[in-house]
């Protein structure tokens, strides 16, 4: 693991450089025109979003029934990036609707439940720092009803959105941007992965240290 | 033994209700003047806006129903009783249970005065299916309830559980809202749309069982340090 | 199984919370009979060492063991056995004192006899229909000290059970301390008022820091014994 952090580093800043081409090059969205390209980070964002919510629900859940540490610093990592990521989709969704479609903000379906999703992750963190003693546990039993919560928010807030019918916000992909996105997809996946190694490497240091401290008093 | 311990936890909390009426009378208070504040908002030049009564008494009962929450675990967190019930024989789970239910049945009690209230208020055909409305009205306070009863519990230590609460809450129910108010909103129509009220009460339903699962699993972890 | 047992031992127990360490490295162990004085200054780890051995904190090293079974072998069963009275008393003021022990002695389904027994043991036979809100510190403390003894627990815990007490009140939680010992409870005692738990206690266990710096029987001279040991704190 800690072999190939470095190389996968400099390749995902490689491929961040590069990425500007990429998109550059895929095909041009005739009817949004340039703000189109936002959906290159706006949507991988999304998708990174949901995946790093999962992994908080499962690590949390094997630390609240394992009372396993590493589960929880895993679980603590994974929520800061759902918040982060989260963020990214919330803030690129907004620039992309006021150029798209003029107003700031669309109640569409998967912009809502990022929202959702996201107060749920900063509940996390907040409970992590104001809980009080055991704010650990509590931020597992949480991050797992939250988990367990997603279908359910996938399906009201779907079936909410789609009485009122709108223009399509993802139009579906043309063969000439599918290779620009899995591209852009790849780097943020990458660049998740290695953000919650780096992450799960500094709450694995803490408690080495508050270890040190410990064993300093025997 | 389970149902005994949990129901014993209810009339214990019943009858402290019983005597001074403080829990209930203030969050009926309070549901009322929440629909107060939303009519100002809600209602323009006399007339309510379109399905703003649905949306009104969701919020109320959600709001009422988190103040409720706080309030009933500062009772046990008053004399540090809540160390006794856990310390008790009994299966914790049944604890929560326990205050589990007495949430719902708190909550019924404001619903049966909020409903024709909000009714009266905002000329809304509530009624016109009233055993589907029971259904919506059950299955959603009980998940709420479910929800609440876990997250105060678990946060009865902690010094900033005020604000805690709703915070950490309402994102999760939100779910719960979008079922229970467009449940709502599909009973008001003209003629009332079954299929979808249906619909909404099966996945209230299904939110419930999984909640109340997952609350009956962690509640005990939770609770010990 | 009647989860029953006749001595209480901590093997090695650690207990941190974070960087800060609770309980370092106890063992201990009482009999039935003995009455554990566990004296310290403020932040010596006696309160953790009472949520030990009630099993509402769990160790993070060693072990805590009921006549040589663990706690999680033993279950639910187990807390039958014990029982804890904590400065914050476990009662619900807004409930009379017979609902009190009503309510607690179905959870622990007690014999509806017993209710008014230790209704007269606390000696609160005329207000046993008031509400607990209007009691004195001293009625309220005798009320929770039956409370906590109503299912006649095995291991009886008190974590500072003086505090606020006047004179009378003092000898009469004294005095049922010493019978529960008499009857073969193991009693353990947390405390920082050393004039009142020199005539009680029948072991010391002096801490500090977490730490078990000594455990003997007791002796006269407590005070003395403490400063030594503990160092003026």
């Amino acid at each position: 693991m800690k072999k190939a952090f470095l190389p996968l580093l400099l390749l995902t800043t490689a491929m961040f450089a590069y990425a500007p081409v990429v998109i550059a090059h895929a095909d041009y969205e005739s009817t949004m025109g340039l703000v189109q390209k936002v959906m290159y980070f706006h949507a991988p964002s999304g998708m990174v979003m949901l995946i790093s919510a999962v992994v908080c629900g499962v690590a949390s859940a094997l630390f609240l029934w394992k009372k396993d540490p590493a589960a929880d610093r895993v679980a603590i990592a994974a929520a800061e990036l759902t918040a982060l990521f989260g963020l990214i989709v919330l803030v690129t969704g907004p620039l992309w609707a006021r150029k798209a479609w003029g107003v700031w903000w669309v109640w569409e379906a998967r912009l809502t439940m990022s929202f959702v999703g996201w107060l749920i992750a900063v509940g996390y963190l907040f409970v992590r720092k104001y809980g009080g003693p055991g704010s650990d546990k509590l931020g597992a039993a949480l991050a797992v009803f939250g988990t367990a919560n997603v279908p359910f928010i996938y399906v009201s807030v779907n079936i909410w959105r789609t009485m009122h019918p709108m223009t399509t916000v993802v139009p579906t992909l043309q063969a000439g941007m599918r290779g620009a996105f899995w591209f852009s997809a790849l780097t943020l996946f990458l660049l998740y992965g290695l953000l919650l190694t780096a992450r799960v490497h500094l709450e694995r240091q803490r408690a080495a240290l508050d270890q040190l401290y410990l064993s300093e008093e025997d | 033994m389970f149902l005994k311990t949990a129901l014993l936890v209810l009339r214990k909390d019943f009858a402290i209700e019983v005597k001074s009426r403080e829990i209930l009378y203030t969050t009926l208070l309070f549901a009322l003047s929440c629909v107060l504040v939303f009519s100002i908002a809600f209602v323009k030049e006399g007339e309510p806006l379109e399905d703003a009564a649905a949306g009104i008494l969701w919020i109320a009962i959600e709001f009422a129903g988190t103040l409720a929450l706080g309030r009933t675990f500062e009772r046990e967190r008053y004399g540090e009783t809540l160390r006794a019930l856990l310390l008790a024989p009994a299966s914790r789970a049944a604890i929560y249970v326990g205050k589990m239910l007495g949430i719902v049945v708190l909550l019924v009690i404001c619903e049966l005065l909020l409903v024709p209230l909000v009714a009266l208020l905002f000329r809304s055909r509530l009624f016109a299916a009233p055993a589907l409305l029971v259904g919506l009205l059950l299955a959603g306070t009980l998940g709420f309830a479910v929800v609440g009863s876990l997250f105060a519990a678990m946060l009865v230590r902690a010094r900033t559980r005020d604000v805690m609460l709703p915070i950490l809450l309402y994102p999760m129910t939100v779910p719960l809202m979008i079922a229970g108010v467009r449940g709502t909103v599909a009973l008001t129509q003209s003629p009332v749309d079954q299929t979808s009220a249906v619909m909404w009460i099966v996945l209230l339903l299904c939110m419930d069982t999984v909640f109340l699962v997952l609350a009956l699993w962690t509640f005990e972890p939770l609770m010990t340090e | 199984m009647t989860a029953d047992f006749d001595a209480v031992t901590l093997l090695e127990v650690s207990r941190h919370f974070g960087r800060r360490r609770a309980v370092s490295r106890l063992s201990l162990s009482a009999r039935a009979g003995d009455i554990v004085g566990l004296l310290g200054p403020n932040g010596a780890g006696k309160s953790t060492v009472i949520g030990l051995l009630a099993t509402l904190v769990t160790p993070t090293s060693g072990e805590v063991r009921f006549g040589g079974a663990s706690a999680r072998a033993l279950g639910a069963a187990l807390r039958r056995r014990l029982g804890l009275l904590a400065h914050e008393l476990h009662l619900y003021p807004e409930l009379s004192a017979r609902q009190n022990l009503t309510f607690f002695g179905e959870l622990y389904s007690v014999p509806a006899g017993r209710i008014e027994a230790a209704l007269t043991r606390a000696g609160l036979d005329e207000r046993a229909g008031d509400d607990v809100s209007g009691f004195s510190r001293g009625m309220r403390q005798r009320l929770a000290l039956e409370r906590a003894l109503l299912h006649d627990p095995r291991l009886v815990l008190l974590d500072e059970p003086f505090t606020g007490l006047d004179d009378r009140a003092v000898s009469i939680v004294a005095d049922r301390v010493r019978e529960l010992a008499a009857n073969g409870a193991i009693v353990v005692l947390a405390t920082h008022d050393l004039d009142l738990a020199e005539g009680l206690i029948t072991r010391v266990a002096l801490l500090r820091d977490g730490r078990l710096i000594a455990e003997e029987p007791a002796t006269t001279g407590l005070r003395a014994r403490y400063r030594t040991v503990v160092g003026s704190a």
